[in-house]
C-alpha cells in the first residue's frame, strides 16, 4: 500500500479521485454494483420493514374500524372512507385545524424572525462569539420532555416564574384561553436554535466582498441587509421555513407533556389529537385517519421543499 | 425588533466588547429556562411554594437529587441501554449502506435517499400507531428490541446521510490500491473505509444515542406498565403523580440533560453539522 495514502487528514480534498483515467471495464463496474447491493441490503430491508410497511399499515388502519376490541379479536371491519367522514364531521375538527394553523404559523414566524436576528448578530466578529453561539444550541439538544417539564413548572399558575415576573395570575396551562399560547411560546423557544444555525450557515456563505463594495458605495447596515443578505439568503430562507413547517406540524412531545392537548381540547393540534384518538380513546382507525391528514400536509410542503432544493442545485 | 441586531457588520471589530456583552445577555435569556431547571432542582420543597419564587437557591439542598436517584435511577439506566442498542443497530445498518451508496454505486441509492427525505416528513405519530398494531401481533410491545428498532427509524437516515457525505470524499485511488493489494470489499470496508470515517462515525453515533435518549413518543406508546420505563416516560409520569416534589422532578430533568450537555462540549464542531445534515442536499 502506498505510503502517501496513509494520511487520513489529507483525504478531505473532494473530487481527487473522481475521474479515473483508466476505467476498469464494464465487468468490474457490474461487480462493484453487485457488491454495493450487498452493502445496501440491510438498510433496504430495515426501511421496508420499519418505514414503508408501517406507512402502508397506517393507511390501511385509517380505513378500518380498529378499536380496543380489535386487539383481542385481531379483526377490524373495512369502512372505506368512513373514518375520514367521521373525523371531518366531528365538532372538534374545525377548532383543532384552526389551533394547528395558529400553532404552526405563530411558531414559524417567531422562530424564524428571532433566529434570523441572532444569525445576523453572530456574523459579527467578537471575543467568545462561537462559544455563545454554541451555547444557544443547548435547548435544541435537550430531550423535549425535559424542556417541556421545565416550562410546565415555569407556567404554573400559583408558583411559576412567568406569572411572578408579569405580576399576573394567568392560568397558562389550566385556562382554555391561554393553554395554546403557552405551548406556542415554548415551541418558539425550542425552534430558535435550529433557525439560527441554518440561517447563520447561509449568511457565512455570502462573500465578504459584496459587503465591502456596498460599504464603499455608502450603503448603511440596514441597506446592506436588505439588498445583499436578504436576497442572497433566499434559498436558505425557503429551506429553513419549509423544514420548520414540516417539523412544527409533527410536534407532539411538548404539547403532550405540558397540556395533553387540554384543557377542554384547547391546545390540541392535529398531531396530538390523532394521538389522543388512538392511544387514549383507543380508536386507532379514527386516529390513523387524522394522522393521514397531517402526513398529507407534510408531504405537500415536502414536495415544495424538494423542488426548492432542486432549483437551488440548478442555479 | 431593533435594527442594531440586524447589522450585517461582520467586518467591524470596533464594537467587540459591546457585542460580547450583548451576546452574553442573549445567551442568558435563551438559557434562562435551563437555569431555572437547575435552580428549582436545588430548592427545598417548602421554598418552592414561595411567592414570589426564589430567583437564587438561597438555601440549596440536594434532597431533590436524592429523590431523583431513588425513584428515577433505574429509568436512566434503561434509557442508556436503549441508547446504546440504538447506536449499535444504527451503525451496523448505516455504515455499510453509506459505503455502498458512496463508493460502490449501489443500485437503489437514489430511491433510498428519497425515502430518507420522506422519513423526515412523515410524523412519528403515524409510524408509531402502525408499529403498535404490528408489534402487538409480533409480541414486540414492552420489549427493548421493539423500542430500539423504533428509535432507529429516526437515527438511521441521518446516520447514512452524515456517513455517506464523508465517505464520498475518500479518494477512489485509495480503495483501488487496497484492492490491488488483494483486499476484498469487506476487508477494504472494515480496515480502511471505517477507520478513515472515524469522525463521521462518532457524529452519527452521538446523534443516534441522543435520538434514543430523548425519545418519548415511542417509549410512551410501545410500552405499558412498569416493565420498561425510560426516563422520559418516568419523568412524564412523575409530573403526573407528584405536584409537591418539583425539586425531584427538576433534579431528574437536570440528570437527563447531562448527555446532551456533554455532547455539546465534546463534539461542538459536529453538532452544527448534524443540525444542517438533514437540510442540505448531497
Amino acid at each position: 500500500m502506498n505510503v502517501t495514502y496513509r494520511r487520513p487528514r489529507g483525504l478531505t480534498t473532494p473530487g481527487v479521485g473522481a475521474k479515473q483515467a483508466h476505467t476498469p471495464g464494464r465487468v468490474l463496474a457490474r461487480r462493484r454494483r453487485i457488491a454495493g447491493a450487498a452493502f445496501v441490503l440491510p438498510v433496504a430491508v430495515f426501511l421496508a420493514a420499519f418505514f414503508v410497511y408501517p406507512i402502508v399499515r397506517a393507511t390501511v388502519l385509517s380505513t378500518q374500524d380498529w378499536t380496543a376490541k380489535s386487539f383481542v379479536t385481531g379483526q377490524a371491519d373495512f369502512v372505506g372512507l368512513g373514518n375520514y367522514t367521521k373525523v371531518l364531521s366531528n365538532s372538534l375538527f374545525g377548532s383543532i385545524v384552526w389551533q394547528t394553523v395558529q400553532f404552526v404559523l405563530l411558531s414559524l414566524v417567531a422562530q424564524f424572525t428571532i433566529g434570523l436576528a441572532l444569525a445576523v448578530f453572530f456574523t459579527r466578529r467578537f471575543p467568545l462569539s462561537s462559544t455563545f453561539r454554541s451555547l444557544i444550541l443547548l435547548p435544541w439538544l435537550l430531550p423535549l420532555v425535559v424542556s417541556a417539564t421545565t416550562w410546565r413548572w415555569m407556567f404554573d399558575q400559583r408558583f411559576g416564574i412567568v406569572n411572578a415576573a408579569l405580576g399576573s395570575q394567568i392560568g397558562w396551562l389550566s385556562d382554555p384561553k391561554h393553554a395554546l399560547s403557552a405551548v406556542i411560546i415554548t415551541n418558539i423557544w425550542l425552534g430558535i436554535p435550529f433557525n439560527m444555525v441554518l440561517l447563520h450557515g447561509g449568511l457565512q456563505a455570502i462573500p465578504d466582498t459584496l459587503y465591502e463594495a456596498a460599504a464603499l458605495d455608502g450603503a448603511g447596515p440596514w441597506r446592506a441587509f436588505r439588498s445583499i443578505s436578504w436576497p442572497l439568503l433566499r434559498p436558505v430562507t425557503s429551506v429553513t421555513l419549509l423544514l420548520g413547517l414540516i417539523y412544527t406540524i409533527k410536534v407532539f412531545d411538548v404539547i403532550w407533556v405540558m397540556t395533553k392537548g387540554g384543557p377542554a381540547n384547547s391546545s390540541h393540534t392535529l398531531a396530538t389529537w390523532s394521538y389522543q384518538l388512538s392511544f387514549v380513546d383507543l380508536k386507532f382507525g379514527l386516529g390513523a385517519a387524522v394522522s393521514q391528514v397531517t402526513v398529507l400536509i407534510a408531504l405537500v410542503f415536502g414536495l415544495v421543499y424538494i423542488r426548492a432544493q432542486r432549483k437551488e442545485t440548478l442555479s | 425588533m431593533s435594527t442594531t441586531t440586524l447589522l450585517p457588520a461582520r467586518r467591524r471589530r470596533s464594537s467587540g466588547r459591546a457585542s460580547t456583552a450583548l451576546a452574553a445577555l442573549i445567551c442568558a435569556l435563551m438559557l434562562f429556562p435551563l437555569y431555572w431547571m437547575v435552580n428549582v432542582s436545588l430548592t427545598r420543597p417548602e421554598d418552592l411554594i414561595a411567592n414570589p419564587p426564589h430567583v437564587f437557591p438561597s438555601r440549596p439542598t440536594l434532597a431533590g437529587y436524592e429523590l431523583a436517584f431513588q425513584t428515577q435511577l433505574p429509568n436512566l439506566v434503561t434509557s442508556i441501554v436503549i441508547g446504546i442498542g440504538c447506536v449499535l443497530l444504527t451503525l451496523a445498518i448505516a455504515m455499510p449502506a453509506a459505503y455502498g451508496m458512496s463508493k460502490l454505486n449501489a443500485p437503489g441509492t437514489g430511491a433510498i435517499l428519497f425515502l430518507f427525505m420522506l422519513a423526515q416528513m412523515v410524523p412519528g405519530i403515524t409510524l408509531v400507531m402502525a408499529l403498535y398494531t404490528i408489534y402487538d401481533k409480533l409480541g414486540l410491545l414492552n420489549s427493548y428490541a421493539g423500542l430500539i428498532l423504533a428509535d432507529a427509524t429516526a437515527a438511521v437516515p441521518l446516520a447514512v446521510i452524515i456517513l455517506r457525505a464523508f465517505m464520498l470524499q475518500i479518494p477512489d485511488e485509495l480503495l483501488e490500491a487496497a484492492q490491488l493489494d488483494g483486499l476484498g470489499r469487506l476487508r477494504t470496508f472494515i480496515s480502511i473505509v471505517v477507520p478513515l470515517s472515524r469522525n463521521a462515525v462518532v457524529t452519527a453515533a452521538l446523534f443516534a444515542f441522543l435520538f434514543a435518549w430523548a425519545d418519548f413518543l415511542n417509549a410512551n406508546s410501545l410500552t405499558t406498565g412498569n416493565s420498561i420505563v425510560p426516563f422520559t416516560v418516568g419523568l412524564y409520569r412523575y409530573i403526573g403523580s407528584q405536584t409537591t416534589n418539583w425539586n425531584g422532578v427538576m433534579a431528574t430533568a437536570v440528570l437527563a440533560s447531562v448527555p446532551a450537555t456533554v455532547l455539546l462540549i465534546v463534539a461542538q464542531r459536529y453538532v452544527a453539522a448534524g443540525v444542517t445534515a438533514g437540510a442540505v442536499k448531497d
